[in-house]
């Protein structure tokens, strides 16, 4: 008898954790030859935003936002700014480029993996990455002075969810776009608008009735809204908010396997 | 029990029929030769056997499980080796095998691992990331992954398709190790080279379709004959020869700058002293089917 036993004839379920596990060990593998490059992008960004939005603005501008210091408000929203940049991005662009560049997913899916449990293995390495950088801007906020409250604790939590949501909008317009460069319509129309009306670098209330409305549908801002409450006191609203993420998150997933079983089965 | 069994299997692609009424079985233990030209439909009908195409009509039954209903649990116990090189090229060679190994659910990653290494003969490089690699020895990875899981039936398309010829030798003497050690093969191919090397069975497919199915010898037989002449000469001589070879029932295929009369021994006195007469060969076969010249 070799060590490689012939597996048993056991029939394979759907969402199996060993094909998650398997397609996120790949993930894991090819990090380790990047994550420098990464993890310091992601550790810069925030740097320069605060020094540059907080200190700036707050030296000459804008002293504090609803009994905030400026500094704290900007660094506390800048952790939606990462999670976004660092789900919907890479999740666009890394499939995009395994899946027609590098054939990554005509490899996996000759293997007992399906593209349910490709599509939700890669939103849930995307997940947890961001999840990870998106608390380091609240770090660094801490460092210019916030203090640490409990409610901090749950942040990672928040980032995790609302990133499952935008790796699968990313998955899902990868699957979707013809080609590459269409990746310029989707930032100009989606990324950059949710990024801006998130109410990180200032606060939602003082925009027109109808930026309120999207901002109120912007999972961005329903982070930031939980991020805040995190730092500075909860509220109830806070349970809807996290259905929201949630709900996000649930419906892109959906979206994403749909797009992908389309691409990559004939 | 066969390992592949397709009745009458139909794929189309919009306008485009891939694969046209395939009839295809093997049997267990042999290796099968799918050859044909370009666009017969040979990597639609791999992509078929993996689930990654949906067929339009026709049942399709890999190692006893029904397709596609569950393509997943058949792949477990099936390996591919693609036609296009798809490894991860900044990761390194053991950890490629590494994660085909958790991919197929193998108990023992590193074992595995180790045996994949030695079948590649890359154990010197395990450490190395795949793009520091010969384009050989990435072959012979991603032959290795294929086999990471010791799979009952591995399906290889079009495995040297492209490749310099000393490459290609090397890949066949692991395709013919793996034969040996009893693993049911199917391989698509257009060298003629590789299917008479490498295949028990041959069956030509052509325009979606198995068009003949034999041993190579057999086919040989049936459709060319015992010889071959090939007829140098200035071309209005040649398209005489050529008319009257016909006249009397024989095939006859253009080989380069020359005619090739097959079946030449019932030719007598059509063919030419100066002509040079051959074995019958399974190129002859080939180019009579599918109206294609071969590689
Ligand atoms: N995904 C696809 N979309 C459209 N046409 C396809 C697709 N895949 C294959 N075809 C067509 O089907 C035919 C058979 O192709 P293929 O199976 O790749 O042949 P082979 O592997 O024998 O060269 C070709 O005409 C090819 O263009
Ligand atoms: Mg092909």
């Amino acid at each position: 008898m070799s060590a490689v036993a012939t597996p048993a004839p056991r029939r394979l379920r759907r969402l199996e954790r060993a094909a998650i596990a398997g397609v996120m060990s790949r993930e894991v593998a090819n990090f380790r030859t990047y994550w420098k490059g990464t993890t310091f992008s992601s550790v810069m960004e925030p740097l320069v935003y605060l020094l540059a939005f907080g200190l700036g603005l707050s030296a000459t501008l804008v002293d504090e936002v609803n009994g905030v210091p400026y500094i704290q408000f900007v660094g506390t929203g800048m952790v939606a700014t990462a999670v976004i940049f660092s789900s919907a991005l890479p999740s666009m662009f890394g499939t995009f480029v395994k899946h027609r560049f590098q054939n990554t997913y005509d490899a996996i899916l000759a293997a007992p993996v399906d593209v349910e449990e490709l599509v939700s293995a890669e939103m849930l390495w995307i997940a947890a990455r961001s999840g990870t950088y998106g608390c380091v801007p609240l770090l660094v906020t801490i460092a210019f002075g916030l203090d640490p409250a409990w409610g901090m604790l749950l942040t990672p939590l928040f980032c995790f969810v609302t990133a499952l949501g935008f790796s699968g909008f990313g998955v899902a317009m990868a699957a979707t776009v013809a080609k590459i460069d269409q990746f310029n319509y989707v930032t100009a129309l989606f990324v950059t608008p949710l990024f801006l009306v998130a109410g990180t670098f200032f606060p939602i209330d003082g925009l027109p009735q109808g930026f309120q409305v999207l901002a109120q549908v912007n999972p961005l801002h329903q982070l930031v809204e939980l991020v805040r409450g995190g730092a500075f006191g909860y509220e109830w609203a806070d349970l809807l908010r996290f259905a929201f993420l949630v709900a996000f998150a649930a419906i892109t997933w959906r979206v994403a396997i749909h797009q992908m079983r389309k691409r990559l089965i004939d | 029990m066969a390992a592949i069994e397709l009745r009458d299997v139909v794929k189309t692609f919009g306008p485009i029929t891939a694969v046209d009424g395939l009839d295809l079985e093997v049997p267990e233990g042999i290796c099968l030769g799918l050859l044909g030209p370009n666009g017969a439909g040979k990597s639609t009908t791999m992509r078929l056997l993996t689930g990654q195409a949906i067929a339009d009509s026709g049942v399709l039954r890999v190692l006893d499980y029904e397709l596609p209903a569950e393509a997943k649990t058949a792949r477990w116990q099936m390996g591919v080796v693609p036609q296009l090189d798809n490894l991860d090229v900044d990761v390194t060679v053991e950890d490629n095998l590494a994660i085909f190994a958790r991919l197929y659910r193998v108990p023992d990653v590193g074992a595995a691992v180790d045996k994949a290494l030695g079948i590649a003969r890359l154990h010197e490089r395990r450490h190395d990331a795949v793009d520091e690699l010969s384009g050989g020895m990435r072959r012979r990875l991603l032959l290795a992954r294929g086999l990471v899981h010791e799979p009952r039936l591995v399906l290889l398309d079009e495995p040297t398709v492209g490749l310099d010829p000393q490459i290609r030798t090397e890949l066949w003497t692991l395709i013919g190790e793996l034969k040996a050690r009893g693993t049911t093969i199917l391989m698509s191919t257009h060298y003629i080279e590789e299917a008479e090397r490498l295949a028990d069975e041959v069956a030509v497919m052509h325009q979606g379709r198995i068009i003949s199915r034999g041993r190579p010898a057999e086919l040989i037989g049936e459709h060319a004959g015992r010889f071959t002449a090939e007829v140098y000469g200035p071309p209005d001589r040649l398209a005489e020869t050529r008319a009257e070879a016909e006249s009397r029932g024989l095939s006859v295929r253009p080989a380069g700058p020359a005619i090739a009369i097959v079946g030449s021994e019932r030719a007598d006195g059509l063919v030419p002293d100066d002509a040079v007469v051959r074995a019958a060969s399974l190129e002859d076969v080939f180019v009579l089917l599918t109206g294609e010249e071969a590689d």
